[in-house]
């Protein structure tokens, strides 16, 4: 119920902010969605969908984090199979 | 798709599942508070990667599930008459009322139609002028935004023949209600990152400080919440409990501003009914007094149905992540995704629906 999907947002139209709409392509599927609750959304960003509201604009550098932290362990050595791990 | 695919990157997977194991000194028991992580869980197996100390209990995050019999029968008491087109969101379409669902009522004549988003049925609404379109509300904070700005628009636009059936909840009074149970196992929580995309996070720290709970606002993605499980957890080794957000890509501390006050303009917070717990108080979002117009329950006089769950189910314990769905005797025999008995195996999203379809052949064969 509370599925919301990132889509990259491809042309904005309207002035009232409340009543602000782009089309959001999702993989090739492109869709009509309202911005009105992301008004700092640009053509070419990101924003997480849903039911036809962008609800946030996605941030780049924090979805990188996730990846980050593993090669930060990796570095540290802390991810490295120790002998009793392997069976 | 770019920002789902990697975090389904299976090797990433496992070197998180690893970091888990690592920190893992004690067993623990965590819950996923939200029906869309659950289903993740089960489907990815992301439970199956962890270590056998640390438990995922599913948690009340399905508003589907939770929508308490007696509005269902509304809906259907509504949906039926003559003059009306009701919309709702697909998967409501099937959840059980006390004698039939929303799909019996279409196939018998009714005009029930699915819609993608709320401003559909506003469309409909403003396409069919001598009929009265209503809309089934259902959600949590995540879909309060979304419903509130129908209800705006149609407001501005002057509708008159619109009006919204609404059922929405609220995740923090339910978390409270779940942490003061004298059953309550809970000692982690992953917070619901789009609930938290919307509302922020900051009145989560008042619950995590009075029951001295860490709470991790966690995305949806098997890598979010293998990465969500492994703070909650350094929480719990290091006797931490704070509020911490795995989910940033999406979440911001305040959340979303211009959402939550187009929310406060439309509804406000009343006790609300939920399926298989019962009341829990200020849990629920209704209209506010300047939007009372827009309210199906008055505007067609069924404020004060009432219904008896089943007794045979135990959803309500399944839904504090007491116990989980293969415990259940009726589970997969009496009460099926296609005959539920209840709340969790109405939804896709419900912990009892989730094992049935990705669960279930285990869970029988442990059961011979």
């Amino acid at each position: 119920m509370c599925l919301a999907v990132p889509g990259k947002i491809e042309t904005i139209e309207g002035d009232d902010p409340l009543f602000r709409r782009g089309r959001v392509n999702f993989g090739g599927i492109v869709k009509e969605v309202s911005l009105g609750y992301t008004p700092e959304a640009m053509i070419g960003d990101y924003v997480i969908v849903h039911v036809g509201f962008a609800i946030s604009t996605l941030d780049q550098a924090e979805a990188e984090k996730v990846f980050e932290y593993l090669r930060e362990m990796d570095e540290l050595g802390e991810l490295e199979v120790s002998a009793d791990e392997v069976h | 798709m770019k920002f789902i695919d990697e975090y389904r990157d299976a090797k990433a997977a496992t070197r998180y599942a690893r970091l888990i194991a690592r920190a893992t000194t004690k067993p623990w028991t965590i819950m996923e508070v939200c029906g869309g992580q659950t289903h993740a869980i089960v489907k990815f197996g992301v439970d199956e990667l962890l270590p056998e100390k640390v438990e995922l209990v599913h948690g009340p995050g399905c508003p589907v599930c939770v929508t308490p019999l007696e509005l269902i029968d509304k809906a259907i008491e509504i949906a039926s008459r003559p003059e009306v087109i009701f919309c709702s969101f697909g998967d409501m379409l099937r959840v059980p009322g006390s004698s039939k669902d929303l799909l019996v009522v279409k196939a018998s004549g009714g005009d029930v139609r699915i819609v993608y988003s709320p401003l559909d049925a506003l469309k409909i609404a403003q396409a069919n002028p001598a009929k009265e379109v209503v809309f089934f509300a259902v959600g949590f904070e995540t879909t309060a935004p979304a419903n509130a700005m129908a209800v705006f628009q149609a407001h501005q636009k002057g509708l008159k023949n619109f009006s919204i059936l609404v059922s929405h909840v609220l995740v923090p009074p339910a978390m409270e209600a779940i942490l003061s149970s004298p059953i309550n196992r809970v000692q982690g929580f992953l917070a619901a990152g789009h609930v938290c995309t919307v509302m922020g996070y900051t009145q989560y720290e008042p619950i995590a400080k009075k029951y001295n709970v860490p709470i991790v606002v966690t995305g949806f993605e098997p890598l979010d919440i293998l990465q969500g499980v492994y703070m909650c957890v350094k929480q719990l080794e290091d006797g931490r409990a704070e509020v911490e957000n795995q989910y940033a890509r999406s979440v911001r501390k305040e959340g979303n501003r211009p959402a939550q006050e187009l929310i406060r303009e439309v509804f406000r917070v009343v006790p609300r009914k939920w399926r298989g717990v019962g009341e829990i108080p200020e849990s629920g979002l209704g209209l506010s007094a300047g939007y009372q117009d827009f309210d199906a329950e008055l505007r067609f006089g069924v404020a004060s149905y009432t219904a008896e769950e089943s007794s045979e189910c135990i959803s309500g314990i399944i839904l504090q992540g007491v116990k989980k769905p293969h415990e259940c005797p009726a589970f997969g025999t009496r009460c099926t995704p296609e005959r539920p008995l209840g709340a969790t195996m109405v939804s896709n999203e419900g912990a009892c629906a989730a094992y049935y379809r990705y669960r279930r052949v285990r869970v029988a064969a442990a059961k011979e």
